[in-house]
């Protein structure tokens, strides 16, 4: 079991490399890991699931409205069922509240049947259309003008951040190298092929490129071109926990001419989360919210769920999708390079991620790699961050085998001191008080560090020495 | 485990702990105060600079009044004055962190029990709160539950500000915890954010912390300037910059201009807001201008036993202020305790813009004590006026000018106008 962050890397050779230890990157580690290889999963980051992975809209889909017969109807079908299992044993938090496609205008509500249908041609058959009145009952604080919804009872909330670093944890307690700080700079293919990295040279018989929003360049670097990554940012506000009591359904926008459109959702961590936009860019590094972002936001959010903009905000954010001229995934596998591409993984990657990785070991496995002797892994037990979960400053028991557990340090939050010390002396320990605040909620709340931003960085920098 | 007490007040900074302190004194049995840090005191704890009341006529934990009485305002004021024409700290009486062990040692020594580590975090029955501590969660039910839980500064993301998320952007608590409670650098080049006093303190801690001080900015046309620290009036921040570490905050002139500071540091001040969450959770009414417990004139709020002091009721005023509400209510909790009965919630006071809020927020007696009113803008002699259904009340010019960061004291006099079964009672300028 190994982590490294720093210095040259280890000599050898890999069996397996995945470039990229964002949601799907560590998904495909984590199923290598049950192979007898030597693996290795590598990121220029200083954390797992540190670009596109921590910036979503966390929403475990049913895939109810892809494209049918796509390649990613199919994997997001499948992910679904596979992480929504994998939460349920590993302590992901997962909230099942159903959604509703609220239509606002005559249009919209023409949709709906379409929608219903389309449902079904992806296996999703518990869809049904729900009359305004109903609508109005179940949503008391939505806008006015409503006039029907399509209600989809299978969708979910998920915590992205718990989800990445479960898999990296099983991964690596199974016995795969973590690299990070490790950017793949250059690739001479070949058998091995000869990976150069911001910390030197790694050789590897296969290569899997889960870079995200750079798996572009890693597919240059090999001497392909299949396809172009455009990043469309998406912003997002998320509001305080007082807000919670508005809304009870994930109140998805009814998909127009322009993309999905904005949402209002619950979040597992007991917030209400506003968004995203859609805007196509063309710098990967983009990562800002702007005040038109906001704006339109606010508009969107103010016919929704009016009384939504009263409450206070608690965090503004943007995360970029891996767009690509396709429309589907762009996973490419080719065997005589002993190389597979995860490209285009746009904005349902977090749900596909456990049949993304099926599916490229599949294909690594057609290319040649030896794939007998899997073994089942260690299960994970992870720390809970949803609120509609017990959490430990609750846990009279848990308090008192270890009264750190009930030291709040993080108040907004209830985040305790226990949990942070916990989370900087797990398997894959936070690289920055932001890891850290993924890994346990601390500073994620309405002061944002007002009250205990110094002690926790005390508390981060105190581990690291 | 289930508790009873028989007041049990929410937060131990001077609110909380000058009424434990007066309550204790006066014999109102168990008095226990929660206090969710690791120590009592308050935000003065992680003020290192002075203003916080007489040094020397403090030495006697017993000296209530003088500690947390009423007293203090005009003093404070005075060394407040004398501080602006550049006396350095150590003339202003005491430092916040003397001030806080002081406040703390007062309530004790009254007979107040002082509970730190523990935390109120819902409620589980009209007058009873969730608790959790290291001893364990608790269900603490007294016969009145004070709220002085105090406020906090708002963040760049409840402002709205646009652009990357780097490290190195705090509000004036973060800063002050940082550099006087651990030690801790926050970097070299700041841009500080506001320009009224909490912002002048936020510019000598980071000065102090070694960090150089750009500029200061305010969307305010007026303010007072620090020397040595540029100050920017009619300028918003645009944009924060800067990847892992941010790198500089772009800003606009209400002209249209725009540039860029360069700073690996910004500190956004003195947006305060009440920390509301158990008044909110407890479904206590509250004032829409404050954003505070609505309260009347002995700090009672709308639900019965329930009694709301301090900063709580509306962001930050000084701590003397805050001290001698929490001194001002141990009657009415007495009273309480007694067995008055709860009155009807009285006439409303709303303001009208540019005014921002009024506190006591509701008349159903003549009040005592000086009413605060905060404008939202600067103003110059405003001519306040109050009315109730059409009648006008009351009407005063405040000589001089008025900012956004300190609070008119309307004496209360006219408030025995007021029919408390009337309408809402406005107050507005002109
Ligand atoms: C606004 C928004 C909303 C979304 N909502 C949802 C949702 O509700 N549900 C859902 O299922 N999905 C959602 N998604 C999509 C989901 O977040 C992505 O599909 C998923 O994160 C893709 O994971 P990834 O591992 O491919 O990419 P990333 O998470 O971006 O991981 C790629 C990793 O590769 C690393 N890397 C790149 N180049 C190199 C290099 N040269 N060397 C080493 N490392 C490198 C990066 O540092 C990064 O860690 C949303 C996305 C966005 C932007």
């Amino acid at each position: 079991m190994s982590l490294t962050t720093a210095g040259a890397l280890p000599g050898g050779t890999y069996d397996v490399t995945v470039v990229g230890a964002g949601v799907v990157g560590s998904a495909v580690a984590r199923e290598l890991a049950r192979l007898p290889l030597r693996i290795a999963l590598v990121d220029a980051a200083d954390d797992v699931g540190d670009g596109t992975s921590k910036a979503n809209t966390a929403i475990l889909h049913t895939g109810f409205d892809a494209v049918p017969g796509s390649l990613e109807a199919r994997l997001v079908r499948d992910g679904q069922r596979m992480l929504a299992a994998y939460a349920a044993e590993s302590g992901i938090p997962v909230e099942p509240l159903g959604a509703l496609l609220v239509a606002w205008d005559e249009e919209q509500r023409a949709a709906l049947p379409g929608l219903a249908d389309k449902a079904v041609r992806n296996g999703y058959r518990a869809a049904r259309l729900a009359p305004a009145e109903e609508v109005r009952a179940r949503e008391p604080e939505l806008g006015p003008g409503v006039l029907g919804a399509l209600d989809v009872p299978g969708e979910s909330v998920i915590c992205p951040w718990t989800t990445t670093l479960a898999y990296a944890t099983q991964a690596v307690r199974a016995g795969v190298d973590l690299h990070l700080n490790c950017p793949v700079t250059g690739v001479a293919p070949g058998d091995p092929h000869t990976v150069a990295t911001g910390r030197g040279v790694l050789r590897t018989r296969y290569l899997v490129n889960a870079a995200g929003l750079y798996a572009d360049r890693i597919d240059r670097l090999l001497g392909h071109a299949e396809f172009t990554v455009t990043p469309r940012r998406g912003q997002l506000i998320v509001f305080d926990e007082l807000a919670r009591g508005l809304v009870r359904h994930i109140l998805l926008p009814v998909p127009g001419a322009l993309g999905k459109g904005v949402l209002v959702s619950p979040t597992v961590y007991g917030k209400v989360v506003l968004g995203p936009t859609a805007e196509d860019l063309d710098d990967k590094t983009a990562t800002g919210s702007t005040a038109e972002g906001i704006a339109l936001l606010r508009e969107k959010g103010r016919r929704i769920l009016p009384a939504l903009l009263d409450e206070e905000v608690t965090a503004v954010y943007a995360g970029l999708r891996a767009a690509t001229e396709h429309e589907d995934y762009a996973i490419r596998s080719h065997p005589a390079r002993r190389y597979v591409a995860v490209g285009g993984i746009r904005s349902t990657g977090l749900t596909a991620s456990m049949a993304i990785a099926a599916h490229v070991v599949e294909l690594l496995a057609e290319g040649g790699l030896p794939t007998a002797g899997a073994r089942d892994l260690e299960p994970v037990r992870m720390p809970n961050l949803g609120e509609a979960f017990p959490r430990p400053y609750r846990d009279a028991a848990m308090i008192a085998s270890d009264p750190e557990y009930g030291r709040i340090v993080c108040h907004c939050e209830r985040v305790t001191r226990g949990e942070i010390r916990d989370a900087l002396a797990g398997t894959v320990p936070p690289g920055s008080p932001d890891g850290l605040r993924r890994r346990t909620r601390a500073r994620a709340g309405r002061c944002q560090g007002f009250h205990c931003g110094a002690a926790v960085r005390a508390l981060f920098e105190e581990a690291r020495r | 485990m289930n508790r009873a007490v028989d007041v049990l007040v929410v937060g131990a900074g001077p609110a909380g702990l000058a009424l434990a302190a007066g309550l204790a004194a006066a014999g109102a049995g168990r008095v226990e105060v929660l206090e969710r840090d690791e120590h009592a005191g308050g935000i003065p704890r992680q003020c290192h600079h002075g203003g916080f009341g007489r040094a020397g006529a403090l030495g006697d934990p017993g000296a209530l009044a003088d500690l947390l009485g009423l007293g203090a305002y005009g003093a404070t004021a005075r060394l407040r004055r004398q501080a602006e024409r550049g006396r350095p700290d150590s003339a202003l009486g005491l430092r916040g962190p003397a001030y806080a062990r002081r406040a703390v040692a007062a309530a004790v020594a009254a007979g107040a029990v002082v509970r730190t580590g523990v935390c109120a975090t819902g409620w589980a029955g009209p007058l009873s709160l969730e608790t959790t501590g290291p001893a364990g969660p608790e269900r603490i039910t007294a016969r009145v539950v004070v709220l002085a839980t105090g406020a906090r500064e708002r963040p760049r993301s409840a402002r709205l500000v646009p652009g990357s998320r780097p490290a190195g952007v705090l509000t004036t608590g973060e800063l002050q915890q940082s550099v006087h409670l651990y030690g801790q650098s926050v970097g070299r080049r700041a841009v500080v954010v506001g320009a009224e006093p909490v912002a002048r303190h936020a510019v000598r801690t980071l000065r102090r912390s070694g960090a150089e001080v750009v500029a200061m900015l305010t969307g305010h046309r007026r303010a007072t300037a620090l020397p040595g620290v540029p100050l920017l009036t009619a300028t918003t921040v645009a944009e924060l910059r800067g990847r892992g570490r941010l790198s500089g905050v772009a800003v606009r002139h209400e002209d249209g201009r725009s540039g860029l500071l360069a700073c690996d540091t910004v500190v956004f001040t003195g947006d305060w807001i009440p920390d509301h969450e158990l008044a909110r959770r407890g479904g206590i009414a509250l004032d829409a201008g404050t954003r505070g417990p609505s309260v009347d004139g002995a700090f009672r709020t709308a639900t019965p036993g329930v009694f709301a002091v301090g900063n709580a009721l509306r962001g930050v005023e000084r701590a003397a202020t805050a001290a001698a509400e929490g001194a001002a209510a141990t009657g009415p909790v007495l009273a309480r305790l007694a067995g008055a009965p709860w009155p009807e919630p009285g006439a409303r006071l709303d303001v009208r813009a540019p005014l921002a809020w009024v506190t006591p927020n509701r008349i159903v007696e003549p009040a005592v004590r000086p009413l605060l009113l905060r404008s939202g803008e600067p103003l110059d002699h405003p001519v306040v006026t109050a009315s109730q259904d059409g009648r006008p009340l009351w009407r005063r010019r405040f000589p001089g000018p008025v900012s956004p960061s300190r609070s008119l004291r309307l004496s209360p006099g006219w408030t025995a106008r007021v029919d408390p079964s009337g309408g809402p009672v406005v107050l507005s300028l002109g």
